[in-house]
């Protein structure tokens, strides 16, 4: 890409700068100031250095909380990951069963996400539910709201459902970018169908499917709307997640000084798993 | 026959989609107490009476205007600022350049749950809590950063030559823009008003947190609604099936150009 | 216009992010006098100034967190070696 150098790029995206920074810089800058006072209320603060910082970073709950997030988001890119690239390769390439499928693929994604946990939530329940009648039908004594291994199942269950068919979609266009000539070449090789995968698709796939590793990655890391709506975090504290925990103390305990200095924490994690994301596309892009 | 195979899994996977979907569709064409005391695969005596409900009562329609109101309003708003930014992106090399779009991608990866606890401050210093420009403006966090990637990623596959020969043929910078570029990536901006939309519609935690009467979405009247009532299914499961209509609408008409937009245009 | 007084401003924070904006400021006079390149160093990514001090100060704040974390002694302690740390991730970044 050659592109040169113009004094009017600054006043074009100068607007952006301006719509973005409003919602992003002042909040920013009041929690990191809220991150080293101790805040009772309306100009009734303390000073207290890096006291919160400390006791965050010791504080055991979080970290079992971290835990339980870096499990549900191996857990979640394990299946997606792989369940997605399954999708793209088995979709129809021609005719109307391309429409049909993209837009039922697409539908989990313009679910709001509080009705996703709904949806689950109803689905779920042993009484009224189909999935959950089911299980009871077939002996066992499933119920997500008492028991901590169904309550995964069934977050875990609704998160694919919800988010697989974006990696599917991602691999679906990549699939699609690949010309005709790269399979014709392979056939005439004699190519065997896993040889095309391995040497033909899953290289050309690279691109967009680090994409989707590390969307997913990111937003599976921030989730919340999803499990607070169907299980509240329980039972106990089985699927309190980062994102639940901050919005606990955040809002239910008003304890403003270690949530700012929790969600600091949190948007560093962040930044970083950001950067890396971007240093890989821009390095495609250079290339 | 290894064809066959793979179109079972595909249909296989489709039903998982649309099951869950069809039994709340089920649940919403059934009366509370049906629901409660029979278990049945499908109505067996269908009634719209919860969807009546939902239409003629304000406290509920309201938020359906509500969340609509806010999600035009926010996908005018993330194109308007978004069209020109991705031009500069795509075209100029200035300093700072690909720090500033870094800087605004993580606005999109960003935890909401971090910007709650200033946001309803900032948002009533300015007097804006419980308006819909208020969600708006505050959707365009993840929608501008969103908009200008997409946006680039289209701007950037027309090819240079245009500009060049515009420029050439006397044409200035807002009028070549308006009359020559935009046309040449109208599907991008389709699909980039898309992507905003959805992403606006499906938000709930910034949505509820900035409004409180006059502009509350749908999927917040949702959950007060039914705490309040002892959780009528019926109704809930009308409320959840309404707001994936204007979604599943939206999706029908860019279903060609999704999967290029997933692949922000990249792909 | 109303008061910010929730901001909550301090004067460590305000010194804090004066000190990034007179960072960002003195990087783009830099930039004008001595247009940097992109290089190759110990890091596994070729970077520019601004990606190296990007990726120092990033580096910095988990040093700090690594310290408060793990160490009980004070984070001055921890600024100085931070200190260090961008100067020779800009130096051989």
């Amino acid at each position: 890409m050659n592109r040169t150098e113009h004094p009017r790029a600054w006043w074009l995206v100068l607007p952006v700068l301006l719509v973005v920074a409003f919602s992003a810089l002042i909040p920013l800058m009041t929690v990191v100031n809220y991150s080293v006072q101790d805040i009772f209320g309306p100009g009734q603060r303390v000073f207290v250095g890096s006291e919160w910082f400390r006791e965050i970073l010791r504080d055991s709950r979080l970290h079992a909380a971290f835990g339980r997030q870096l499990m549900f988001s191996a857990s979640i890119l394990m299946i997606e990951i792989p369940l997605g690239v399954a999708l793209a390769l088995a979709m129809p390439t021609r005719g109307i069963g391309v429409s049909f499928t993209l837009v039922i693929l697409a539908l989990p994604l313009l679910v709001p996400w509080n009705v996703v946990g709904t949806i689950w939530q109803i689905f779920g329940r042993a009484d009224i539910g189909l999935g959950g009648a089911l299980l009871r039908a077939l002996g066992s004594d499933y119920n997500y709201a008492q028991n901590a291994a169904d309550a995964w199942v069934t977050l875990l269950v609704m998160d694919v459902w919800h988010w697989t068919s974006l990696v599917a979609l991602l691999g679906y266009a990549g699939l699609r970018a690949i010309p005709e000539a790269c399979y014709q070449a392979a056939h005439i090789d004699g190519a065997s169908r896993f040889a095309i995968f391995r040497h033909v698709e899953l290289p050309k796939l690279r691109g967009v499917l680090t994409i989707a590793l590390l969307l997913r990655l990111m937003d599976s890391f921030v989730i919340y709307t999803e499990p607070f709506v169907l299980t509240g975090g329980g039972p106990g504290n089985a699927t309190t997640f980062l994102s639940q925990y901050l919005t606990k103390m955040a809002v239910g305990q008003f304890d403003l000084g270690p949530a700012a200095a929790f969600s600091l924490i949190y948007f560093l994690v962040i930044l970083a798993l950001c950067f890396v994301l971007f240093s890989f596309m821009t390095a495609g892009d250079e290339r | 026959m290894k064809f066959r195979w793979r179109s079972v899994g595909l249909a296989a996977y489709l039903a998982f989609l649309l099951i869950p979907i069809y039994w709340m569709a089920n649940m919403s064409l059934r009366t509370n107490a049906d629901i409660l005391g029979h278990f049945r695969l499908w109505p067996q005596a269908p009634t719209l009476t919860n969807y009546m409900t939902i239409l003629t009562d304000p406290s509920w329609y309201s938020g359906y205007l509500n969340s609509m109101a806010y999600v035009v309003l926010n996908a005018l708003l993330a194109l308007g600022v978004a069209l020109p930014a991705a031009y500069a992106f795509s075209r100029y090399r200035f300093l700072g350049d690909r720090h500033l779009f870094f800087w605004l991608l993580t606005n999109r990866m960003a935890p909401p749950a971090v910007f709650l606890l200033p946001f309803f401050q900032l948002y009533s210093t300015f007097g804006l809590i419980d308006t819909h420009i208020a969600v708006a403006l505050a959707h365009c966090l993840f929608n501008v950063p969103l908009a200008v990637w997409i946006l680039e990623g289209f701007m950037s596959s027309v090819p240079r030559e245009l500009d060049e020969m515009a420029h050439l043929d006397g044409y200035r910078f807002p009028r070549f823009f308006l009359t020559i570029f935009l046309p040449e990536i109208r599907s991008g901006v389709g699909v980039t008003a898309f992507f905003c939309f959805m992403f606006s519609w499906v938000e709930l935690l910034l949505a509820r947190t900035l409004t409180t009467v006059e502009a509350k979405p749908i999927a917040a009247v949702m959950t007060r609604t039914v705490s309040a009532a002892g959780l009528d299914w019926g109704l809930l499961s009308a409320a959840g099936v309404l707001t994936i209509v204007p979604g599943a609408l939206v999706i029908w008409f860019v279903r060609h150009h999704l999967a290029k937009g997933l692949s922000m245009g990249r792909a | 216009m109303s008061d910010f007084e929730w901001m909550a401003w301090t004067a460590p924070t305000a010194a804090f992010f004066l000190g990034i904006a007179g960072l960002l400021i003195g990087m783009t006079v830099w930039q004008r006098f001595s247009p940097t390149r992109l290089q190759r160093g110990l890091l596994p990514i070729a970077t520019t100034r601004g990606d190296r001090l990007f990726i120092g100060l990033l580096a910095s704040a988990f040093l700090h967190l690594a310290w408060l974390g793990l160490t009980p002694w004070s984070p001055l302690i921890a600024l100085g070696l931070s200190a260090l740390l961008l100067v020779s991730v800009m130096r051989f970044g």
